[in-house]
C-alpha cells in the first residue's frame, strides 16, 4: 500500500482529526482535486449573470469565423486571454410577438424570462437565475446575491415576478457587510460554537410559520401567491440560521477579505469601475466561502447611465444622439463606454480566475452569462443581442466557440444553461420563443 | 357645475337639520377588491415613531417600492418580500427590539415590571406584547396570537436568562410578521346594505389612517373601530373631522405628493458636478422640501385652490436654494417664506428646482423629459414608449454649430416621421421650460443663442413657464388627475370600471368645493364607496370562477 501525504490526510479527515497543523493546499480535496475529500461531494457548481446596458456596436464584436478558433472582434479584445474559456453567441434574437418592444427591457427580459415583457417592469415569467438558484442554491447561506455597480438597488434583473424583485446591493461596503459582517461563520475557523441567540431566533421563527395557513386562507389568489413568497423567504431565513448553527466544512479557497471602506457610489464611470472591481473580488470570495452559488451583477443599468465627469451626456443618450463617425464607423463617445464595459467583464473574469480551487480556479467551476438588452442601442435592435458564456461549469460545457444563432430565439441559450446546471426543463420560453432546441455544441 | 354646487350646498345645510334623511347625491359605486399592501419605508418609520418614540433608530435597507398606475401606493398592493428583503426586515426588527428593551427605554415603554429580570413573566409579557401588538397589527391580537407571542418571549427568556431579551425576541418576530409588514384588508357583509360587502371596522380604520396620516391608527381611531362607532355615518364623520384637523395631516399630504410627484427618484438623482457645481444631495433635499412646503402651505394652511399650485409665487427657500433662484436668503433662519414678484419667471411648482432638476439629464435640461412629466405626472396621460428598431437617423448633436438650442435639435429630431407622432405631443410642453437649465437655474441663452420659450399643450399656445402654469391651471385634466391619483392612493389600486361614475362625481364635487384638497379628502374618507368591497381579495383579471363569492359582483 502506497502511503503518501494525501492518503494520510484523507485518513485523518475521515477519522475526524481536523486540527492537524498542515498546509491547507489540496488537503480538503480528493486525489483528483474535483471533489471534497470529507464528503466525496463534487465541488459546487456556480451560476452568475453579468449585465450591461446599451449593447455593442454591430460589426465590431461578432467574430467572422463560426465554431472553434474564432477571431475576437475589436470590442471584445480585452477578453482575449479568456478566449478558450468562453463562448460567444451571436445571431440570437428576441421576438416581441406583437406585444411591442419596451426599449432597453424587452431584450434582457426575453433572455432571462423566455417571454417578451408586457411593459416596463411587467414580466410574464420568472428570470431563470431564480430557477437555477432553486436547483443548486439550497446548500449555501444565500440562495442568490445581487449587486449593482451604479448604486441604485432597484437596478436588478433578477425577479420571480413583476413584483418580486431581488434588489441589488448598491455599494461594496453594504455588500461586504451582508456577507462577511458579524453573522459570517468562517469555514476555516479553528473553533466553532453555535450561538445560543441564533438558536433562539430560529425557534422563534416558527411563530411566524404557524400563521401561514390562516393568513393564506383570508386572501384572494393573487395575494396568496405574494404572501406565499413571503413564507418562502421565511424558510430561507430559517435555513440561513440553520447553516450558522452547524460547523461549516472547511474550504481551502475561502480567504475572508478585508472590509472595504465607504466608496463614492454613482453613475460616473470611474466610480462604477472602482466599485465593480471591489464587488467582483467580494463576489469571488462569497462563492469560494460557499455563501452563495448563484449571483447577478449589474455593471450598468439598462438605459446605461454611465457618464464621464464633466460631460453632459450619458452613455445611453450618446448611443441615440451621437453621429456615426464616417471614417471609423463608430460612435466615438459611446464607444468609450463600450470599452470600459468590456474591461469590466474582463475584471470579473480575472477576479473569478484568481481564486484557486481544486484542480483549477473558480472560473472553471462556474458558468457565467454576460448579456445586454439590445445589440445596437441607437435603434434598440433586438436582433443579435450579445451574449457571452464564460467558465467551464465543472467540465459540463465546451468553450472556445462562436455560436451563430442564425435568427433563432435567445431562449435557446437560457434553455441550454438551465439544462447544464441541472434544472429539469426540456422546453422553455413562450410564444414564438418557445424552444426545446438546446445549443448542443456547448454541451458535453 | 353650478347645479352640483347648489346641490352640495343644499345638502350641507340639510345635514345640520335632518341628518339621516339627507340622501347622498353620490352615484352608486361597485366598490373594488380588498388589497394587501406592503408597508412602505416611510410608513414603517412613522409607525415605529408613533409606537416606540422617534428616538428609536431604524437601521437597514428597505426594498425599493414599485410604481404602478402612476403610484408607489398602488405598487404596494403587488409587491412581496424576497429572501434578501426579509433578511433586512429581520435585522431592522432586531435592532428596534433591542432598543425598545434597553435600560434607557424600558422604563418609559413598559407599563409593568417582571417579577425577576432573569426569568419569564407571563403577566408582564402578555401586557406589553398585547398593547404593542394592537398598534402594530392595527387590531387586537387574537388570544392564540398573544399566547404564541408570550410563548416565544418565555422560551427565549429561559434560554437567554433575561426577561427583556425574551421580549425583544418576541417583538422582533412581531415586527417581521406578515401581519405587520402587510396591511391586509378584510371584508364583511354590510349590515346597512343587504347583499353588499364593506371593510371591517379595523380595516376601515387602517385604510383611513394611512390615507390621511400615512401611519398606523392612533388609540382613538382604534377605539372607534372597537366600539363599532366607525361603522356609523356620524362616528366615521367625527373621526374624519378629527383627523383632518390634526397636524398629522401634513405628513399625510406630504406622503401623497411625494408619491405622485415621483420624489422617490430624488434619492438617486445625480448631476454632473462640473456642469452644475451647485448640485449637492443637500440641495436636492431642500428642493424636495421646498415643493412639499409650497404644497402644504397652499393646500392645507391656506386651504387654497389646487389649481393655484401651478401659478403660485409664494414659496419657501433655504440659502442653498437661494443660490439657484438668485434670491438672498438669511442663512441664520434656515427656511424663509418668499414671494416672487409679478413678472418673475418663477411661478408654480413646475418652475421649482425639484421638478426641473428631476426631469432633466445629468448634464443638461430635457424638453422631452419635462414634457413627458407634465403629461404623465400632472395630467395622468400615458405617453407611449418609443418603437423598437427605429433608426434615429436625425440626431441631436450638442456640438453642431447650426443646432445650438434644444429647440433646434428637437426640431431636427422630429422631422423623422416615426418619432414625430409622440415628440410633437411632448416636446412643445417642455420647450416652454427651456429658460431653466438642467438644475433649474434661470437662463435666457443656450450656447450663445437666445432661447425661444414658446410652448404648446394640446390646443393651447403659450409663452414660457408662466404660460404653461396658466394653461395647467385651466386644464380640467389637471384636477381630474389629482382626483384619480388621490383615490388610487387611498384605495391602493386604480379605480375599477364600476367606480367610474363615482370618480366622476368626486371630480364634480372637487370643482364645486373650489378645488379644496381637504374637502376632497373628506368626501372620499366619509363616503360608503371608499370602503365598499366588490369581491374580497379578488382583484381584476382573476377568472370568474375565482372571483365568484357569495356577494361578489351584485352591486
Amino acid at each position: 500500500m502506497k502511503f503518501d501525504r494525501r492518503t494520510a490526510l484523507k485518513g485523518m479527515l475521515g477519522g475526524g482529526a481536523v486540527s492537524v497543523a498542515l498546509p491547507y493546499l489540496d488537503c480538503f480535496l480528493n486525489t483528483n482535486g474535483t471533489a471534497l475529500a470529507a464528503t466525496g461531494a463534487p465541488l459546487p457548481i456556480r451560476f452568475g449573470t453579468w449585465f450591461w446596458g446599451c449593447g455593442l456596436t454591430p460589426g465590431r464584436w461578432i467574430p467572422q469565423k463560426i465554431g472553434a478558433g474564432y477571431d475576437m472582434g475589436p470590442e471584445l479584445k480585452p477578453l482575449d486571454a479568456f478566449k478558450d474559456r468562453l463562448s460567444i453567441f451571436s445571431g440570437f434574437k428576441a421576438n416581441t410577438d406583437g406585444k411591442g418592444a419596451v426599449p432597453h427591457y424587452t431584450g434582457s427580459m426575453s433572455i432571462m424570462t423566455g417571454a417578451p415583457p408586457k411593459g416596463q417592469g411587467m414580466v410574464e415569467a420568472p428570470t431563470f437565475d431564480t430557477m437555477v438558484a432553486d436547483t443548486i442554491g439550497g446548500q449555501s447561506r444565500f440562495r442568490s446575491l445581487e449587486v449593482t455597480a451604479t448604486g441604485n438597488p432597484s437596478d436588478s434583473n433578477s425577479r420571480r415576478s413583476s413584483a418580486v424583485i431581488n434588489a441589488s446591493e448598491p455599494s461594496p461596503l453594504a455588500f461586504y457587510t451582508r456577507i462577511f459582517g458579524p453573522e459570517f461563520k468562517d469555514p476555516n475557523a479553528a473553533d466553532f460554537k453555535p450561538d445560543p441567540k441564533v438558536m433562539v431566533r430560529k425557534s422563534a421563527l416558527s411563530a411566524i410559520k404557524d400563521q401561514r395557513d390562516a393568513l393564506l386562507s383570508e386572501v384572494g389568489v393573487a395575494d396568496r401567491v405574494r404572501l406565499d413568497e413571503y413564507f418562502t423567504s421565511i424558510r430561507q431565513l430559517e435555513q440561513q440560521l440553520d447553516i450558522q448553527l452547524q460547523k461549516p466544512a472547511p474550504l481551502e479557497a475561502c480567504k475572508v477579505p478585508g472590509q472595504p471602506g465607504a466608496t463614492k457610489v454613482g453613475t460616473q464611470i470611474e466610480d462604477v469601475i472602482a466599485n465593480h472591481k471591489l464587488m467582483a473580488g467580494l463576489m469571488a470570495q462569497a462563492l469560494a466561502c460557499n455563501q452563495t452559488q448563484v449571483f447577478n451583477v449589474m455593471f450598468g443599468d439598462a438605459t446605461s447611465s454611465l457618464r464621464k465627469a464633466g460631460n453632459t451626456t450619458t452613455h445611453h443618450q450618446l448611443t441615440h444622439e451621437e453621429p456615426i463617425d464616417e471614417k471609423s464607423g463608430v460612435q466615438p463617445e459611446a464607444t468609450y463606454f463600450v470599452e470600459r464595459i468590456v474591461e469590466g467583464l474582463q475584471t470579473m473574469l480575472v477576479a473569478m480566475d484568481s481564486v484557486r480551487e481544486g484542480d483549477g480556479t473558480l472560473l472553471d467551476h462556474m458558468l457565467l452569462l454576460a448579456y445586454s438588452e439590445c445589440s445596437f442601442a441607437k435603434v434598440h435592435s433586438l436582433e443579435s443581442i450579445p451574449m457571452i458564456v464564460a467558465g467551464r461549469a465543472n467540465g459540463k460545457i465546451r468553450s472556445g466557440l462562436h455560436i451563430d444563432g442564425n435568427g433563432d430565439p435567445v431562449t435557446r441559450v437560457g434553455l441550454t444553461i438551465q439544462q447544464v446546471l441541472g434544472v429539469p426543463v426540456s422546453s422553455w420560453g413562450a410564444g414564438s420563443m418557445q424552444t426545446s432546441k438546446s445549443v448542443t455544441e456547448i454541451m458535453v | 357645475m353650478n347645479f352640483t354646487r347648489t346641490l352640495a350646498a343644499a345638502c350641507g345645510a340639510l345635514t345640520l337639520l335632518v341628518l339621516p334623511s339627507c340622501g347622498d347625491p353620490a352615484p352608486q359605486s361597485s366598490g373594488g377588491p380588498t388589497t394587501v399592501r406592503r408597508v412602505t419605508k416611510d410608513q414603517y418609520a412613522a409607525i415605529i415613531g408613533d409606537v416606540f418614540g422617534t428616538d428609536i433608530k431604524i437601521q437597514g435597507r428597505f426594498d425599493p417600492d414599485v410604481r404602478e398606475s402612476g403610484l408607489l401606493a398602488i405598487g404596494t398592493s403587488h409587491v412581496s418580500v424576497t429572501p434578501s428583503s426579509l433578511e433586512q426586515y429581520d435585522s431592522i426588527a432586531r435592532g428596534i427590539a433591542g432598543q425598545v428593551v434597553d435600560e434607557q427605554h424600558r422604563a418609559q415603554l413598559f407599563g409593568c415590571k417582571p417579577a425577576a429580570a432573569n426569568a419569564p413573566d407571563d403577566a408582564c409579557a402578555g401586557q406589553f406584547l398585547g398593547e404593542v401588538g394592537r398598534q402594530l397589527y392595527r387590531r387586537p391580537l387574537t388570544p392564540a396570537e398573544l399566547k404564541a407571542q408570550v410563548g416565544v418571549a418565555n422560551a427565549a427568556a429561559t434560554s437567554l436568562g433575561s426577561f427583556y431579551d425574551g421580549i425583544a425576541t418576541s417583538l422582533a418576530i412581531m415586527l417581521e410578521s406578515p401581519r405587520f409588514l402587510f396591511r391586509e384588508e378584510i371584508a364583511e357583509p354590510d349590515p346597512d346594505h343587504a347583499g353588499q360587502m364593506h371593510l371591517t371596522a379595523w380595516s376601515k380604520a387602517t385604510r383611513l389612517s394611512f390615507f390621511l396620516w400615512n401611519t398606523t391608527p392612533d388609540d382613538e381611531l382604534l377605539a372607534a373601530a372597537e366600539s363599532g362607532a366607525l361603522n356609523t355615518q356620524s362616528g366615521l364623520k367625527q373621526q374624519v373631522d378629527r383627523m383632518l384637523a390634526s397636524p398629522r395631516m401634513k405628513s399625510g399630504v406630504r406622503a401623497f405628493f411625494s408619491d405622485m410627484l415621483g420624489f422617490d427618484a430624488m434619492a438617486t438623482l445625480a448631476k454632473d458636478p462640473e456642469v452644475y457645481p451647485k448640485f449637492t444631495p443637500v440641495l436636492i433635499g431642500d428642493a424636495q422640501e421646498q415643493t412639499l412646503r409650497t404644497l402644504t402651505d397652499q393646500l392645507l394652511t391656506r386651504n387654497g385652490d389646487y389649481r393655484d399650485i401651478f401659478t403660485t409665487r409664494h414659496t419657501f427657500l433655504t440659502p442653498l436654494l437661494g443660490a439657484i433662484y438668485r434670491v438672498p436668503v438669511d442663512a441664520r433662519t434656515g427656511w424663509e417664506a418668499h414671494d416672487f414678484p409679478d413678472g418673475d419667471p418663477h411661478a408654480g411648482i413646475q418652475t421649482e428646482v425639484s421638478f426641473l432638476a428631476l426631469h432633466s439629464h445629468p448634464g443638461r435640461s430635457s424638453s422631452t423629459l419635462r414634457g413627458k412629466a407634465v403629461r404623465e405626472i400632472l395630467l395622468c396621460q400615458q405617453v407611449p414608449t418609443p418603437p423598437a428598431n427605429v433608426n434615429f437617423a436625425i440626431v441631436q448633436d450638442t456640438k453642431n454649430a447650426s443646432l445650438r438650442t434644444a429647440r433646434d435639435r428637437l426640431t431636427a429630431h422630429r422631422t423623422q416621421p416615426t418619432c414625430a407622432g409622440c415628440h410633437k405631443i411632448i416636446d412643445p410642453i417642455g420647450l416652454s421650460l427651456e429658460n431653466f437649465d438642467g438644475l433649474g437655474g434661470y437662463r435666457t441663452q443656450e450656447n450663445g443663442a437666445a432661447i425661444d420659450a414658446s410652448g404648446e399643450l394640446d390646443a393651447a399656445k403659450f409663452e414660457g413657464a408662466a404660460g404653461l402654469g396658466k394653461t395647467l391651471h385651466d386644464d380640467p385634466a389637471a384636477t381630474a388627475c389629482l382626483v384619480n391619483r388621490l383615490y388610487g392612493y387611498g384605495a391602493g389600486r386604480a379605480a375599477v370600471t364600476g367606480e367610474a361614475e363615482w370618480v366622476k362625481y368626486l371630480q364634480a364635487r372637487f370643482a364645486a368645493d373650489g378645488y379644496r384638497l381637504p374637502d376632497l379628502m373628506r368626501t372620499i374618507a366619509t363616503s360608503d364607496a371608499f370602503y365598499k368591497i366588490s369581491a374580497p381579495g379578488k382583484p381584476e383579471g382573476t377568472t370568474q370562477a375565482e372571483a365568484a363569492s357569495p356577494n361578489g359582483g351584485k352591486s
